[in-house]
């Protein structure tokens, strides 16, 4: 079965609802934690996919994202630190049927599982990465992270952090996923339509949450986040069309070389050499990336989305391949090639 | 010279020998593994029995010449059974000065030194410090010594072909084995056929290295170096079809056999590592068996796509050496915490750390035994021989299977590339085994246990109504919930060690070697067999009150081998490591046991295993 096919199979027996989704364990996050939003925006969105449950299974590593199999009623595998990308790989390839997702955060996921990020990407594995972002250690309470700002004041660096933080999204890219996006926890309805595209889109998926860690680094993403704020500091990519931003719409991105500027117009009146989005171009992709706050707006949605063969359809062609070319044959393969006979 | 095929001459004298062993040597260049594998495919059609050893270095081309250059592989062969790669060679093939240097000190006194003296040159000689010819000095009296102008014989042969020097002189190894057939009396076919298919796309090439292997067999016979030549009669070998096969390519063979039978495809994950990487290459061969082989970007990652396969229903298997092990051990840990089934092949090598890449040594024991954070019991199979590698992967997935847990399979770089005929298995008559069925939905718990065997249900996902959750939290007992309880914690500990030991009930009665009770036992694991069988046989012969046994089972022991030690007055444990297998079994049994070491990167010698036996049986401990 390919995904196509798999996209388009109507749910086994009764339809499936966010409830069939809730695992009978409690969660344990702490009140106020962003991974709630996560949560129920995801049991939200598997009903509709029309994939039959047990054919989902999330896999995670270690770190407060990584609970996150525990309360999904699918089938899940909550792994060792940074590793889940491996075992996510080994069962795609061996179960090519499952829909897997793996669950991970900035220390999992880009730190000490940073190589297996880079590789399940550039394989083009079929996984729906998620990447919880709150630029902190939560669970081992409140140590510098990859995504933590040069500067910043945690328990481990008391005079602040001298570390030059990694851009998850340029990381993404450079490693070779075909698909890249970046949505905010609280911004429900952008999150769901992204996630939507995720779930349907087939290999290496890759998206970053920017998420709230209301213990250990309270209002890390409030200047994207908060409502006040939010407009002006964000921008929306969205293929074919003009990057146009700010509570007005009246701002715009354009590129002068290779860098990207504001540009201020009159409402409904955008200029024509306005950047327009293209998912498809890799050297756009990275240059937005790069944009940031408060120099930019921040961009959010889909960076990249193209098609490419996945690892595991590849895998099973070599196999039928060899299949069709010799079929197997146990004994002889025992006998191997020269072989010689003791009489009686 | 006037000679021709009608000139009378006396046929060549032809004497019976019982067993030989001959080490093949140079630099890693002159293509030696090839020419030795070579001459064990004619001697394994001659009906001997043969035990080989390959001896390469670490660098893929060290500086021409010189001694970490050298590259030499043994074959010991003989009319009766073969235990080991022999101890000393009687014939030694040098094709250039370090390689005389390197083995010389090995070669029996009288033995045949055959010797390339055309790379006898200044400047060879003086890359490894030899002040004067060794060929000219006297110093070589010892030896038969049969100076051959190899490089000119071959280019000689080869005159009236449009070949370039280098080819030429690629073609001496072929001119060499030439000989030895001679000596030895080998048929050429299967060199002369492998010639034909290695270089069919290049018609002069297949018609030089023929032509050097046919020149260098006439020569050894015409121009009368040696006088007489050697016939090695056939072994009394059990009836039937045999193969040469190495322990890399055996274990690999049991992997997709295993696979065959239990209906399981064979997923596995690994990294490069010598001396592993040849179960990855056998492997990557045979897809067509539904075999998915993923070379991962790291060790890490290959066990863990491993464990992820078996959590997916396959049989996962990762393989590698020591120092990958260590990489491993966290993700190990998982699968014991997940009960999932896992095999991991440890192809031991010298170490600590990168030690010693390609030479062999069996000090991964406890590292294999004890070497996870927690109290985290594996079981552990070892293979003895390279063909039993087969036998012990086989086993492995078996055990894995049946009790949902992850397995040791432990190997060495010796059974790794050394190589023996094997009787090939008929298909038909390998154990069964299947994973078992599971219970109906409405009563699968994820960590209940089945009472035989304390295995918990294998429910792969894609199978509605038993959807859960798995990871190396602990567990709580039946519900495999996460849970932090103290009593329950301590439970789940005690039902791992206890599901692991229950994999005794499965080890066949341990056969002993030699005699059933007396002096001294021998106890053994690992690719020490032939040595320590070999050395318990001959002191047999004068009636020592000797026995040995072979453990092929680590953890858990066989329940019949504190009986068995009991039945001697000491126990003799010879290891490739400090001590390993003896701490554990003083350790288990409380015996005085004495061990037997040797950490050189190579195995054991038969003499050095007998002499070890010997000194018990005079002196006792102490």
């Amino acid at each position: 079965m390919n995904d196509e096919e798999l996209t388009g199979l109507p749910a086994s027996g009764p339809m499936l609802t966010r409830k069939d989704f809730v695992s009978d364990q409690l969660v344990r996050w702490c009140p106020g934690c962003g991974d709630f939003a996560i949560l129920a925006t995801v049991q939200k969105l598997l009903p509709s996919l029309g994939i039959p449950r047990e054919n989902i299974v999330f896999v995670s590593g270690i770190g407060c994202s990584s609970r996150f199999p525990y309360y999904m009623n699918t089938y899940g595998f909550h792994s060792i630190h940074g590793r889940a990308p491996t075992f996510a790989t080994g069962l795609k390839l061996s179960n090519p049927k499952l829909q897997v997702w793996v669950v991970t955060g900035d220390g999992d996921g880009l730190s000490i599982g940073g190589n297996h990020l880079i590789h399940a990407l550039r394989r083009n594995v079929d996984l729906k990465i998620l990447l919880f972002n709150n630029k902190i250690y939560g669970l081992t309470k409140g140590q510098a992270s990859p995504t933590s700002e040069f500067g910043k004041k945690t328990k481990s660096t008391p005079q602040g952090s001298v570390d030059f933080p990694v851009n998850p999204v340029s990381f993404a890219l450079a490693s070779g996923a075909t698909f890249v996006a970046r949505v905010i926890d609280t911004d429900i309805p952008h999150f769901s339509a992204v996630l939507e595209r995720a779930a349907k889109h087939k290999g290496s998926v890759f998206v970053e949450i920017l998420q709230n860690c209301i213990v250990f680094n309270d209002g890390a993403w409030s200047d994207v986040s908060a409502k006040a704020t939010r407009d002006e500091n964000n921008v929306d990519l969205r293929h074919g069309q003009p990057l146009v931003f700010g509570k007005d719409r009246d701002k715009g991105i354009r590129l002068k070389g290779f860098t990207p500027e504001i540009v201020q117009f009159p409402a409904g009146q955008p200029p024509k050499d306005l950047l327009v989005h293209d998912e498809t171009s890799p050297v756009l992709a990275q240059i937005l990336a790069h944009m940031d706050h408060p120099e930019l707006p921040l961009p959010q949605g889909i960076f990249r989305a193209v098609q490419a063969p996945a690892l595991h359809e590849l895998v099973d062609k070599q196999v039928e391949q060899a299949r069709a070319a010799a079929p197997p044959d146990l004994q002889r393969l025992l006998r191997g090639p020269e072989t010689w006979t003791v009489a009686a | 010279m006037g000679e021709t095929k009608t000139d009378v001459k006396p046929e060549a004298a032809v004497e019976e020998l019982e067993a030989v062993t001959i080490r093949f040597a140079g630099d890693s260049g002159d293509g030696i593994q090839l020419t030795g594998m070579q001459f064990t495919t004619a001697t394994a059609l001659a009906g001997n029995d043969l035990s080989t050893l390959p001896d390469y270095p670490a660098e893929i081309r060290a500086p021409a010449g010189t001694l970490p250059g050298v590259s030499g592989y043994q074959i010991h062969f003989s009319s009766r059974e073969v235990l080991t790669p022999g101890d000393a060679p009687d014939v030694l093939v040098a094709m250039n000065p370090a390689s005389l240097k390197a083995n010389l000190k090995d070669l029996k006194k009288g033995g045949i030194l055959l010797v390339n003296t055309d790379s006898f040159t200044p400047q060879n000689l003086t890359k490894v410090q030899y002040a004067k010819n060794p060929l000219e000095d006297g110093s070589l009296s010892e030896f038969r010594l049969i100076p051959v102008e190899l490089s000119r014989l071959t280019g000689n042969a080869l005159s009236g072909l449009a070949l370039t020097k280098v080819q030429v002189e690629r073609c001496k190894n072929f001119f060499a084995l030439g000989m030895m057939f001679w000596l030895y009396d080998r048929p050429m076919e299967s060199t002369l056929k492998w010639i034909g298919e290695k270089f069919k796309k290049t018609p002069l090439l297949v018609e030089a290295n023929t032509k050097a292997l046919h020149a260098g067999n006439a020569y050894a016979e015409t121009a009368e170096i040696f006088g007489s030549h050697y016939k090695v009669r056939k072994a009394p070998i059990v009836p039937g079809v045999y193969r040469n096969i190495t322990g890399n390519q055996a274990a690999a063979l049991g992997m997709v056999a295993a696979s065959q039978v239990s209906g399981l495809p064979l997923f596995y994950g690994t990294y490069p590592i010598t001396p592993a990487s040849d179960i990855l290459h056998e492997l990557s061969k045979h897809k067509n068996f539904g075999v998915r082989t993923f070379q991962a970007e790291d060790e890490i990652a290959a066990v863990g796509a491993a464990i992820g396969a078996s959590f997916g229903g396959a049989l996962g298997v990762t393989g590698t050496s020591g120092p990958g092990v260590a990489l491993k051990s966290e993700a190990i840990g998982l699968a014991v915490m997940t009960e999932l089934p896992l095999v991991i092949v440890d192809v031991q090598r010298g170490g600590p750390s990168t030690g010693l890449p390609t030479k062999t040594e069996q000090a991964d024991l406890l590292q294999c035994l004890y070497g996870r954070n927690g109290e985290c019991p594996i079981p552990i199979v070892a293979a003895a021989t390279p063909a039993e590698c087969f036998t012990m992967a086989y086993e492995a997935f078996r055990i894995a299977i049946k009790y949902m847990t992850p397995v040791f399979l432990l190997t060495d770089g010796y059974l790794a590339n050394g190589s023996e005929p094997w009787l090939v298995p008929e298909v038909s008559k390998l154990p069964r085994f299947e994973s078992r069925a599971l219970p109906p939905k409405e009563q699968f718990k994820p960590y209940s246990r089945e009472e035989g065997t304390l295995a918990r249900p294998w429910a792969v996902p894609g199978i509605s109504g038993y959807e859960h959750r798995i990871g190396g939290l602990e567990k709580q007992d039946v519900t495999g919930n996460v849970s932090y309880d103290p009593d329950n914690h301590e439970r789940m500990v005690r039902l791992r060690h206890a599901k692991v030991n229950k994999i005794a009930q499965d080890i066949p009665p341990t056969e002993i070697i030699g005699a059933k009770s007396g002096k001294v036992l021998v106890i053994g694991w690992g690719s020490t067999f032939g040595a320590i069988t070999a050395a318990v046989r001959q002191l047999r012969q004068h009636d020592e009150p000797v026995g040995a046994i072979h453990l092929r089972y680590l953890n858990p022991l066989p329940p019949d081998l504190g009986d068995i030690m009991g039945r001697f007055e000491q126990v003799l444990v010879p290891e490739m490591n400090m001590g390993q297998l003896l701490k554990v079994l003083r350790a288990k049994y409380l015996v005085p046991a004495v061990g037997l070491n040797k950490i050189k990167g190579q195995p054991f010698k038969i003499a050095e295993v007998a002499n070890g036996i010997v000194s018990l049986l005079k002196n006792g401990r102490n």
